[in-house]
Formats: C-alpha cells, sequence, structure tokens
C-alpha cells in the first residue's frame, strides 16, 4: 500500500540539461566585465629552492603591465584549509616568502590590461635562486637526513602530537601467532590529476557598495569565501561568491588557490580580475590525488578468515597538506575494509615532499585502501584455496559488528551487493552465500 | 602588428571584427561577439571543446586563427538552436543525458552535426571515430554516443535543420 511515486525509479530531465545542451548554461570565463584585468603568476622553476632576488624591473615596462603582487601585499599569507575546522598549524605561503617547496609555487602575480602582456610580463622576471637539495618519496622523506619541507622541522603532518593517524583495535601480534598463514603486499599508487575540462578560474569585481562579486568554479565556495576573508583580512560580509556551475571537479576544484590572489588584485585596483588557470597549470601545478604507498599484512585461517591485519600507509602530501590530512582520517577508518576483522593495527602517515601539493579526488584517501585490499583479498582467497566471492562473504561484515576505529555498522549491504552483482554477471552462488544477510549475527557466531 | 578588419558569415548574417594578426576565431567568439557556447577547455587543440563548424566541416576554433575564416560560413551551438524548442541532436542529448557539467557538451553536439550531416546512419565504430577528439571527464562516453545513435534515428531522412 506505498503510494504512488513520482520520481524514484524514474528518469528525470536534469534542470540545467537544457542550458547545457544550448550553450547557455554560463561558466564562470563566461563572464566578461568592462575594464577587466588579467593575473598571471610567476611560479618556481624550482623543486626546492632559497629565494635571492626578484627583479621586476623588466616585468614592469611591458606594456599593459597595471602591478605585481608579493607576499608583502597578502595580509595573511600563511594560511591552511581546513584551518577552518581545527586543523593546524597554518603552513601554505599564498605567495612565496624567502623559500620554494615545490615546481610551481607562485611566487608573484602580475596583473595587466590583457592576458598576453600579463603572460609577457610572468616571461620577463628574474628568479635568483639557491637550488636545493629536494625529496619525492615518502619513506625517503622520513628517513635522518632527508630535506625538510616543512617551517616546523619535520616531514610529517602531526595528529594530536603522534606523526600519524593510528588506529588500534584487538592484539594483532598474538593473532599473527596463531594464524595459519601471513600474506604480505605493498601496493603503490601514482598521482592523477583530475582534468576537468573546464580549469580553475575566478573572476573577481569590485561593487559600488565596497564589496567584492567573485566569480568563481569553486566546488567549496564558502571554504573559498571564508578562506578569502582571514587571507586579506576583511570581514567576510564584504564578499560575495558565486558558483554552483562547475566545468567538471571530481575533488580538484576544493582547494582555495585562485580567489585569494583574484581578489587581493580586484581590491589593489579597484578593477575587475580574472585569474583562469591555463592547461598546462591544470595539469602540471593544480592539486592532485596523492600518491600512496601502503604496506598490509593480514594473519588468515586455512578456512579464509581474517583474523588480523596490519596495515602502514604513507600518503604522499607534496609541499603543502591541503586536504590530505583529512584524506588520511577517512584512509584509516576504512583501511580494514567491509570485513569483520578482530583485530587490527593501522598507522596512516600525511607525509611532506617536494611534489605538487595532492588533495581531494574521488574516494578521498579510500579509494587507494580499497585497491590494496582487495588485491589483498584476491592473494587470500588464492592461498587457501577459494574462490575471489567466497572469501568475500565468509569476511563481510554485518549489522551491530564494531569496525576497528569504534564505528557499529548500521545498514551494511555488502553481501546483498555482492548477491545482486552474481546475478548481474549470471554467477551461481552456493546457497549458503544466496541466502546470507547483512543482519546481525547470533550470539557465538562467526 | 597593425589590426586588421575580418568578416565572415555567423547566423545568417555577416560579421565584421576588429582583430590583432593570429587572434583565434575562439578568441573573436567568445570574448568580441558574446558566443560563450565556444568553451576552452585547453586552448591547444587538445579537447575539442571550441568545436565550431565553417563551411559545415568540423574545426577547432582555438587553433584557427580568424583572418582563415574570413568570408566563410561559421556555425556554433548558438546559430543551429531554433528559435522555439531544441535542435534533434540537442533533444537527444536531454533524452539520453549525454552531459553531467556540461562542459565538453556544445563541442559534442557539434561534432556530431557535422557527422550526422555527412552520414546520417552511421555506424557505431563511425561516431566513435568522429567523438574521438573530443574529451568527456564525466560520462564514460556511453551515453554521448547513445545520444547520437539517438539523433541519427530522429533525423535520417529528413535531413538535420540548418
Amino acid at each position: 500500500m506505498s503510494p504512488a511515486l513520482n520520481v524514484v525509479g524514474r528518469s528525470v530531465a536534469r534542470s540545467d540539461g537544457i542550458g547545457h545542451v544550448t550553450g547557455r548554461t554560463q561558466y564562470t570565463t563566461d563572464h566578461v566585465f568592462p575594464g577587466m584585468l588579467h593575473l598571471k603568476i610567476v611560479r618556481s622553476p624550482a623543486h626546492h629552492a632559497r629565494i635571492r632576488h626578484i627583479d621586476l624591473s623588466e616585468a614592469e615596462r611591458v606594456p599593459g603591465f597595471v602591478r605585481a603582487l608579493t607576499y608583502r601585499d597578502v595580509p595573511h599569507n600563511v594560511y591552511t584549509i581546513l584551518g577552518l575546522i581545527g586543523v593546524e598549524p597554518e603552513e601554505e605561503f599564498v605567495l612565496a616568502e624567502d623559500r620554494l617547496r615545490y615546481k610551481g609555487e607562485p611566487i608573484v602575480a602580475i596583473v595587466a590590461e590583457s592576458e598576453e602582456a600579463a603572460l609577457d610580463a610572468v616571461a620577463r622576471v628574474k628568479l635568483d635562486l639557491e637550488e636545493l637539495p629536494a625529496v619525492f618519496d615518502v619513506e625517503e622523506a622520513l628517513k635522518p637526513g632527508a630535506p625538510i619541507v616543512t617551517h616546523w622541522g619535520n616531514n610529517t603532518f602531526m595528529y594530536e602530537g603522534h606523526p600519524c593517524r593510528r588506529v588500534r583495535f584487538g592484539d594483532v601480534e598474538e593473532a599473527f601467532a596463531r594464524a595459519d598463514h601471513i600474506v604480505e603486499g605493498v601496493y603503490d599508487t601514482k598521482p592523477i590529476e583530475h582534468a576537468a575540462i573546464e580549469t580553475t578560474a575566478c573572476i573577481a569585481v569590485p561593487e559600488a557598495n565596497g564589496r567584492y562579486t567573485v566569480y568563481t568554479n569553486s566546488q567549496a565556495v564558502y571554504f573559498s569565501l571564508d578562506n578569502t576573508a582571514i587571507i586579506l583580512q576583511i570581514p567576510g560580509n564584504r564578499l560575495h561568491f558565486v558558483g554552483g556551475t562547475v566545468g567538471g571537479g571530481f575533488g580538484g576544484k576544493v582547494d582555495v588557490i585562485v580567489e585569494p590572489l583574484a581578489t587581493l588584485a580586484a581590491i589593489k585596483t579597484n578593477r575587475p580580475v580574472k585569474y583562469a588557470y591555463s592547461r598546462s597549470e591544470e595539469m602540471q601545478v593544480s592539486s592532485t590525488r596523492s600518491a600512496w604507498r601502503i604496506y598490509v599484512k593480514d594473519g588468515v585461517t586455512r578456512d579464509g578468515h581474517i583474523i588480523a591485519r596490519k596495515v602502514t600507509s604513507y600518503a604522499d602530501s607534496g609541499a603543502y597538506s591541503r586536504q590530505t590530512p583529512y584524506a588520511l582520517t577517512k584512509h584509516a577508518a576504512n583501511a580494514a575494509g567491509p570485513y569483520a576483522i578482530p583485530n587490527v593495527s593501522i598507522d596512516a602517515y600525511c607525509v611532506y615532499t617536494n611534489r605538487v601539493p595532492s588533495s581531494a579526488m574521488r574516494g578521498f584517501g579510500i579509494t587507494m585502501a580499497s585497491f590494496a585490499i582487495e588485491v589483498q583479498m584476491d592473494k587470500i582467497a588464492e592461498l587457501v584455496g577459494l574462490d575471489p566471492w567466497s572469501i568475500r562473504f565468509i569476511n563481510a561484515y554485518r549489522d551491530g559488528d564494531v569496525k576497528p576505529h569504534r564505528k557499529v555498522v548500521e545498514d551494511a549491504t555488502l553481501i546483498e551487493t555482492m548477491q545482486a552483482a552474481a546475478a548481474l554477471v549470471g554467477h551461481d552462488l552456493p546457497a549458503e552465500f544466496r541466502t546470507m544477510t547483512s543482519a546481525p549475527r547470533h550470539a557465538g557466531e562467526e | 602588428m597593425a589590426s586588421t578588419i575580418v568578416t565572415f558569415e555567423l547566423a545568417g548574417r555577416e560579421v565584421e571584427v576588429m582583430v590583432k594578426p593570429m587572434t583565434t576565431l575562439q578568441a573573436v567568439l567568445r570574448y568580441q561577439l558574446g558566443f560563450t557556447s565556444v568553451k576552452e577547455g585547453c586552448r591547444q587543440g587538445g579537447c575539442g571543446s571550441c568545436t565550431v563548424l565553417v563551411d559545415g566541416e568540423p574545426m577547432m576554433s582555438c587553433l584557427l586563427p580568424v583572418e582563415d575564416v574570413a568570408g566563410r560560413r561559421v556555425t556554433t551551438l548558438e546559430t543551429i538552436t531554433p528559435d522555439e524548442g531544441v535542435h534533434p541532436i540537442q533533444q537527444a542529448f536531454i533524452d539520453h543525458t549525454a552531459f553531467q557539467c556540461g562542459y565538453c557538451t556544445p563541442g559534442m553536439i557539434m561534432i556530431s552535426k557535422a557527422l550526422l550531416d555527412h552520414d546520417p546512419h552511421p555506424t557505431r565504430e563511425a561516431i566513435v571515430d568522429a567523438l574521438a577528439g573530443n574529451l568527456c571527464r564525466c560520462t564514460g562516453y556511453e551515453p554521448i554516443v547513445a545520444a547520437v545513435e539517438g539523433a541519427a534515428q530522429a533525423t535520417a531522412g529528413k535531413g538535420a535543420p540548418r
């Protein structure tokens, strides 16, 4: 006797579809304002360097040059995106001061009458740099004597005083000692660029009432507004951010990168300022998914039950952590996977290197855990002589199980999802798995 | 270098623009004439989001100096959109939800129009081949291929409007 459903189970035309197919959807850079200036960035050509001197004299003579901005123009130059939710310390430089920590790091912002003039002036800025040894590997970065990337003296993000996010559940060493098999693996993943077809961009427009309207393709409009207010040390009510239409994001547009500088330039010039990434900036400078190295050690019984799992993970945050500390927390909470494992130990490190900063991407720390874990599951299945379906059914978590980070499982659907998947691909499951459910276990049931 | 005046046909009328040498058709359409369906995903001929038709042939307007279209007919997504309703290819993209963020959509529709104008009954292989230069990061392409197949069914025999 359920009421008629008007939307569930039906295809509904998207409200933005007509705009997309007629080209009338307005994306950030489709806006044009009279007198609009263009902002381009002088970027670090080195992975790690000390700045000795910056010579702007030739750039300033380019016809159409309006002004240059350096860190001295930025009221609060060192920030942390997640500072809004209490993450410390402030670490990322809006514009570099004395040290460059990654290739592509912004040093000087050039504002000019045209994009061509801005690019010409950028090319004429002379940098006198002293190159420093750089580190590009998470485990190299943790060795004694490694080049130190951060301004506080070690290469890890600190979680409540610890160099890693830790999860401890049961006693893994005791369980390894009584396991029939030990299965170990190391899993390396590379950075991935989101490569949205629309590049990162914003336009900051001074309004007559003293406010600034900022058209942006940020995926995180209020994060960007609040961080811009902090960086520029102005009240948030002087900023009006207009977002919502994003030409592809996938996590690549959640960092606060273009809005603070474009707004600062609009304040300094009292003119609209556009700051849009080129395709090469999008590919080479914008945040990527982190590179990860994940060590997994599983203790397994001869019938395929995983009784202990130890995970040590390193995420390469690059030179600044952005959203990576949060991704590691999610990773640590999910590194045991959707499986009921009674003894688990996880150490997850957010490591600084001289690579381009990484940040959010779909799955956010969990995708990499899933990759490592599911390859482990297949290895275990092969070792104990089970098929890939069986190993997952017999270890699947159920409602009422406690995950290693003490979350009681609710609404588990792994078993039901696998049953549906098996039906879709025409795989006949044995009766014990066909009738299994995610309902809470009976007392004493494994 | 002195600017010159370039004349071409757009939306059924002659337009005149004053440009510096080597200004791209993409820049003229977007920033002088306000035809912002012409997108700029890469400005280096790599993504297809700026695809327009020149005398019916698909071209990436980001690589095309506007002098090269002097005296020729330029077709954009704006110019194929009827005053009322939508073009059959546009309707097929809606019906198949052949977009997510929408940024590649104008280029996808223009390359599809060029294909269907030449070949009203394309094979799936011909559709995939035609779309090869147009990148989409959201859909995985399947809904777009389905939309072009649907549009071919809807337009075949009648010929696609203008």
